[in-house]
Parts: C-alpha cells; structure tokens; sequence
C-alpha cells in the first residue's frame, strides 16, 4: 500500500510535553561514550551559563519519538514499517536541550516521493516549551523499502 | 580552521554492549539492534548499530573538532549503509571525518564522512558550529 499523499502539509496534534531528565541526559551521554563534565555535572553546566546539564547534538530524537509513533501507528497513512529504514536526520538548534526544559513535538509530513520503486517521507518535527520558545528543529526522511 | 582543512579523524569502538545501553538510553528497541535472528530474518547481515547511534558518535567528533559542547547549531546525515556489530568484545570501528567547507568570523561549516570497514556508513553530513 503507497503513503497517502494527501498527507503531504499536514500537521500532527501536538504530542508531550517530554520533561527533559538530567538523569535521562547522564543516562544517554554515558551510552554514547560522551563524557564532557556539562553533560553530566550541573555545576560544570552552571559555570558554562546554563540552568543545569545540557543535552549532546542528538539527544533532541528522544523527544521526537511520541511523534515517530504517530506516523508508524497512523493506518490512513500506510506506512509498512517493516519496510522502512531511517534515510535522513537533520537538527537545527537555537539553543542546547537543558535538564529541566519541557518539549512538545509537533510533526509535519513535508513531503513523499517515490523514485526506482521506494518512497521517501520526510518530516519535520518543532520542539517548543510550553511558553511557545522553538529550542529544536528535526528533519527526518524514512525510506520505505519497495516490494522486491 | 581554513576552508579545505582535513580535521584529524577520529575512530570509535562499538560493541553490542553498547546498542544495548544505547536502546535503554534513547528508548529505541527495535530488535534489529540487538536480536541476529531478527536482523537475519529481514535480510541483514546481523545485529546492526542504531543509526541514530553512529550520528551520535559523529556528534562527539563535531563538538570535539568545535572544542566546545555546546557548539554545535546544525547539524545533518545520511545513513548510507548499516553498521554491522559482531558478537565479541573487539565489536567494530566507525572512522569520522571532517573537511572544513566554509569559515566566517563566528561560523564553520564541516563536510563530515563515517566509514566502517572502509564503507561510507554516513554521507552528506554537515555540521555547522559556533567558533
């Protein structure tokens, strides 16, 4: 079954807020091998200039991923996830993730294409606290893998 | 950093100890990532790194070229291959690269390559940093 190009411009209901943890941002450096002290020690952060450990470049997809829910589990869409692969991630920050910051993802579908019997459905997602502050940008283009 | 500067590459180590502590830590338990069975059934070679997990070590690589953690303002890959992770406590290298593309008095923009066994696993990479 093809992704439903109707769904192209459209905008998902707003998913979280995600309560970013400092423990969850000590948990997730010490799993990729990131041991800068601002990742783990908020007064190592505070005398950088933030309110408490901020979070390494890709720790934003934790947030994004009520969002990925969204799509896989949309049946008006058709995504077979079973066939899909991750192409593409991008992130545009206006500021580091901070312990304490509160995220609310909100996914639109920019755009889906086919080429050589796979389609391609990219989406971006915008991370904002509830006061309305963009913190993050995500792009994310899923392949879905043809019949083959 | 001049524009055309070849940044020292650096190699990180991944077991699958760490796709484990890495599925816990980001919340993505797709088994592919840690069953050989299920990976297998869907035509891979074996038990494959997260690709997020690969763009995460490409991470450190960027904020260590950029000399701060907090550096980094954009920052995009394309996973062109999967990351095989073998069963033993050697695991597997991923090899990140940099070569600078463009400077400007508080910018730098980074053309970023990841191998693995000599294989381009990340491509069309950029990322772009506070100097």
């Amino acid at each position: 079954m093809p992704l439903n190009r109707s769904y192209v411009g459209r905008a998902f209901p707003p998913t979280g807020p995600y309560l970013v943890g400092r423990e969850k941002i000590r948990e997730f450096a010490g799993a990729i091998g990131a041991d800068d002290p601002i990742y783990q020690d908020p007064a190592a952060a505070r005398a950088a200039g933030y309110p408490d450990v901020i979070a390494p470049p890709t720790f934003p997809v934790v947030a994004t991923m009520g969002a990925g829910r969204q799509l896989r589990d949309d049946p008006e869409l058709g995504m077979d996830y079973s066939r899909v692969v991750h192409g593409d991630q991008r992130f545009a920050y206006t500021r580091p993730v901070v312990a304490g910051d509160e995220l609310i993802c909100t996914l639109t579908v920019e755009e889906i294409t086919e080429r050589g019997g796979h389609e391609f459905i990219t989406t971006r997602a915008e991370l904002t606290t509830p006061a309305g502050e963009l913190v993050v940008t995500v792009w994310n283009k899923l392949v879905v893998r043809g019949e083959q | 950093m001049e524009v055309g500067e070849r940044l020292p590459s650096k190699t990180f180590r991944v077991t699958r100890a760490d796709l484990v502590r890495y599925a816990g830590a980001s919340g993505d338990f797709n088994p592919i990532h840690w069953s050989e069975r299920t990976a297998r059934a869907v035509g891979l070679p074996g038990v494959i790194a997260h690709g997020m997990f690969t763009m995460a070590l490409a991470g450190r690589a960027v904020t260590d070229w950029a000399g701060a953690p907090d550096a980094v303002i954009d920052f995009g890959v394309r996973f062109t291959r999967p990351v095989p992770v073998p069963d033993h406590d050697a695991g597997t290298d991923v090899e990140v690269s940099a070569v600078v593309k463009a400077v400007t008095n508080d910018r730098a923009e980074l053309d970023l390559t990841a191998t693995c066994q000599g294989q381009k696993v990340l491509a069309q990479a950029r990322a772009i940093i506070r100097r």
